[in-house]
Order: structure tokens, then C-alpha cells, then sequence
């Protein structure tokens, strides 16, 4: 006969959420914030073509790490869901707080009832129609939810580069500064990243009702020499090099850029 | 109604909607714009024709994202003559939508148009193209002074003087209302998207076209 074994809930829960943090510090990570006319998000992302930031309606964007394909087939499911909704009622009830509950009601699911959790952790951002008040929803393989509105991060390493990130962050910066700020968090003090290394898109205010848009390689080199005022270390470089930014160079409570 | 020039396409459609022989709305609009290199303007039963349209666009914008690329001219002419496929039982019994759909070919760099009939086939026009009530007088009046190449200018002014004749002459086409301030939708669409021109400049425009009419004395008022 053999003998049924028994596992603790607590054992099981925490076995599976090892599993999914281990999946995901794989891979790279990618930072939200909030600037002074929107929402703008930058992933360490090599590929040109497998995006880990979207589009999901007009005001609202995804941007999710981890698993491609898992992260993905997320992607699809909002899009739907904001498409849906839209069409059924109007365009203006499409938020990203309703879409942030959807996805953490799933991924709670699939988490507690799953042989496998999820692998990924989504960021769903809105911008804000009239005011600045941008939100961004920080979704974990769990199901966990948080909502902020100065910045966020998501990934690999994502507590040493929230350290960065916090160093950096001023209220209102310009987007020049907020890229060369993520930028600077991602890379750390040791690495450098060039433009094509990253993936780039923001959400603002323009002509259209759709206000997703992807910051493109020589926008995003422009967007960071513009920032780089002289005498700044960034600066010395020249522009065109990749960005790099001594660490050791800012005093706490400061922002990379000076601006 | 809907016709090319040299590097794109316009789109107008008056804004007058009928219930039998009374003016139900003066103000309705019929020319929409179905993603950003492309247009669709409507005649037939306005409710479904609406209807159609929004989740026409829908469509596109949500195949744009889900896939991350437009789908082609083509694509989108065959996917509208699915939708009015699917209403051929609602135009059996009497509620026929008819659209036309007109956009800028981003791999051929041209404009193009696109008729359909009540099952949803799908043709392609060769230069211009009118449906409605007032169509066959629009469809006149732009085939007596097309030519081709015509520039953007022109063509706006080709498609505001179709618009003009056609309500001279068909009861159920609005013309232009200048003591409410109404005109017709008037759009264009070529490579850098689809652009709606605002009611000062199609008033301007039909004020040319009476201009020239005015030159021609009272000849021609049968």
C-alpha cells in the first residue's frame, strides 16, 4: 500500500512562489514612471521585434517581464478586455484599475490552483485624461496588486535598481530626464546600455485619441543628449556614446539628469 | 462619395438623414475614419450602418495591437465586406447598409476605393465612386470634370461641387446649411493619415463652387 503523502499548504505556496521569482529574475528588468506630461516605461529588451511594452487602449499601457509567451498571452487577453469593453459601452469606461483586477484575479487563480504559477509580472499604466494624477498597477506572479504613482519596477534585481530609481526620481521631471534616469537605474553602476538594447514607449497627451507611442532608437539618443548639459559627466562622453552614469557621481535625493 | 488624386483619396458625405420624406436629422455624419490610412462612409439604414462602423473600427484597432502591424488595404476592404455579408438578413427585409470605403495603400503608395453590394462583394473602383440617394448625381458631376493626377486642392473642391449637385437635385442629400453652420464631412487620406477638413474651409469651398456658378448667370437652373 502506499502511503499518501502530506505537503503543508504553506510549503507548497512557498515552493511555487520560488519557482516563479526564480523565472523571472532570469530576466531582464524594466522600469515605470510617471513625468511631467505622462507615463513613460523603458525595458532592457534587445529584441526590436518581441515587445515586452504594448498598447493596450487608448490611454492605457502593458508592460510585463518574465516569460514571453505567458506575459503575452496576457497582453492579448487586456487587449480583448479593453476592446470589448469599449465597444459595449464607451471608450472613456476603459481603465486600467478594472483591467490591474482582471489580471490579478487570474493570476491569483493560476497561482493557487495551478501546478505552475505564472512566471511574469505585469505593470498596467493609464494616464491620466485631464490631470497628472498617472497610476501605475504593479501586478506579481501572485496576484499581488500595488498601486503607485511616482514609479515602479519590474524583474530581475528590481530591489537594487528601485534604490537607483529612488535616488533619481524628482516629481514633474521632463522626459529627457526620466530616460536617462531608468536608463541609468537599469544599467547600474558596472553596465552600459545603448539605445538598442532597450525598448522605449511612453503615454501622452498629442492630436490623437490614442496616446501610446514608442520612442524609436534616434528619438530615445536625441532624448538623452538633451539632458546631457556640459560639464556633466554624462556629457563627456560626447553624444551617440553609449549612456552610461558614474553611480558614485550623485548624491542621494538627487536627479541623474542636471537639469 | 469618395475620389482619388494623385496621392490619396477624398471622402465626403452630406449630413442629412431622412425618415420617409421628413427630415429626421441635420446634422448626422457618414464619413468616419476606420483606422489611420483609411475611411468609411456609410449610406443605407443609419442605425446599422453606425453600428457597423464601430465595430469596424474596433476591429482594425484591435487586430493593430494584437498583432502589431496594420492589416493591409486588402485586408481591411475584405473584412468590411464580411460585416455587410453578415447583415444580408437584416437587408432582406429592407435594412440594406451599404459603405464605402476608401484609404491610402501604404505598400502600393496610392489611394484606392472599395464599393460593395448588398451580399458583401467587394469591388474595387478604378478613380471615384458615389453611393446613396444622391449618388448617381455625385457619381455625374465628378465623372464630367475628373481627370487624372488631380491635386489635393481640386480634388476637395471636385468632391464639394458633387455634394452641391447632388442635393440640387435628390431631396433626401442635405446641402450646405450656412444659417446653422452645417456642411458636409469632408476628409482626405494619404500617407500621413486620414485628415478632416473643419467646416470654415468646406464652407470656403462651397462659396468657390457658387462663385462659378453665379458666373453662370441663371443658364442651367432647370
Amino acid at each position: 500500500m502506499t502511503m499518501p503523502y502530506y505537503v503543508a499548504p504553506e510549503q507548497v505556496m512557498k515552493d511555487r512562489a520560488e519557482y516563479a521569482q526564480k523565472g523571472i529574475a532570469r530576466g531582464r528588468a524594466l522600469v515605470g514612471t510617471t513625468y511631467g506630461a505622462g507615463v513613460l516605461i523603458v525595458a532592457e529588451n534587445p529584441s526590436s521585434t518581441l515587445h515586452k511594452i504594448s498598447e493596450i487602449y487608448d490611454r492605457v499601457a502593458f508592460a510585463g517581464v518574465g516569460r514571453y509567451n505567458e506575459f503575452d498571452q496576457l497582453r492579448v487577453a487586456g487587449v480583448r478586455h479593453a476592446d470589448t469593453k469599449g465597444y459595449a459601452y464607451s471608450r472613456e469606461d476603459v481603465d486600467a484599475r478594472s483591467l490591474a483586477n482582471v489580471y490579478a484575479q487570474y493570476l491569483g487563480q493560476v497561482f493557487t490552483h495551478e501546478m505552475k504559477p505564472l512566471e511574469v509580472e505585469i505593470l498596467v499604466a493609464e494616464l491620466d485624461p485631464v490631470g497628472t494624477a498617472h497610476q501605475l498597477f504593479h501586478i506579481a506572479y501572485d496576484g499581488t496588486v500595488a498601486d503607485e504613482q511616482r514609479f515602479t519596477v519590474l524583474g530581475g534585481e528590481a530591489d537594487a535598481i528601485t534604490r537607483r530609481m529612488a535616488e533619481r526620481f524628482r516629481q514633474g521631471w521632463t522626459l529627457g530626464e526620466a530616460v536617462l534616469a531608468c536608463v541609468a537605474s537599469l544599467s547600474g553602476p558596472t553596465r552600459t546600455l545603448k539605445a538598442d538594447d532597450l525598448e522605449v514607449a511612453v503615454l501622452e497627451h498629442g492630436p490623437w485619441r490614442r496616446t501610446f507611442r514608442r520612442v524609436g532608437d534616434d528619438e530615445l539618443a536625441l532624448l538623452l543628449a538633451q539632458v546631457e548639459a556640459p560639464g556633466s559627466p554624462a556629457s563627456a562622453e560626447g553624444a551617440g556614446e553609449p549612456v552610461s552614469v558614474d553611480e558614485s557621481g550623485h548624491d542621494a535625493g538627487e536627479p541623474a539628469g542636471p537639469a | 462619395m469618395a475620389l482619388r488624386y494623385d496621392n490619396g483619396v477624398v471622402v465626403a458625405g452630406d449630413r442629412r438623414a431622412t425618415e420617409g420624406n421628413v427630415i429626421a436629422h441635420r446634422s448626422i455624419e457618414k464619413v468616419f475614419p476606420a483606422d489611420k490610412h483609411s475611411a468609411v462612409a456609410i449610406s443605407g439604414a443609419a442605425g446599422s450602418a453606425i453600428e457597423m462602423v464601430r465595430l469596424f473600427q474596433t476591429q482594425l484597432e484591435h487586430y493593430e495591437k494584437v498583432e502589431g502591424t496594420c492589416l493591409s488595404l486588402e485586408g481591411k476592404a475584405n473584412q468590411l465586406g464580411q460585416m455587410v455579408s453578415a447583415n444580408l438578413q437584416m437587408a432582406m427585409q429592407g435594412l440594406v447598409v451599404i459603405p464605402l470605403f476608401a484609404g491610402y495603400d501604404l505598400r502600393l503608395k496610392k489611394g484606392r476605393i472599395f464599393t460593395y453590394d448588398v451580399t458583401g462583394g467587394r469591388f474595387e473602383e478604378t478613380d471615384f465612386h458615389a453611393t446613396g440617394s444622391g449618388g448617381r448625381d455625385a457619381k455625374n458631376t465628378v465623372k464630367l470634370s475628373y481627370r487624372e493626377r488631380l491635386g489635393r486642392e481640386e480634388a476637395v473642391e471636385l468632391a464639394v461641387a458633387a455634394l452641391y449637385e447632388a442635393a440640387d437635385e435628390d431631396t433626401a442629400t442635405g446641402g450646405p446649411d450656412a444659417i446653422r453652420g452645417i456642411y458636409p464631412v469632408v476628409a482626405t487620406v494619404d500617407a500621413d493619415g486620414y485628415r478632416r477638413l473643419d467646416d470654415a474651409e468646406v464652407a470656403e469651398h462651397f462659396r468657390s463652387v457658387l462663385e462659378r456658378r453665379r458666373e453662370r448667370g441663371q443658364g442651367g437652373a432647370s
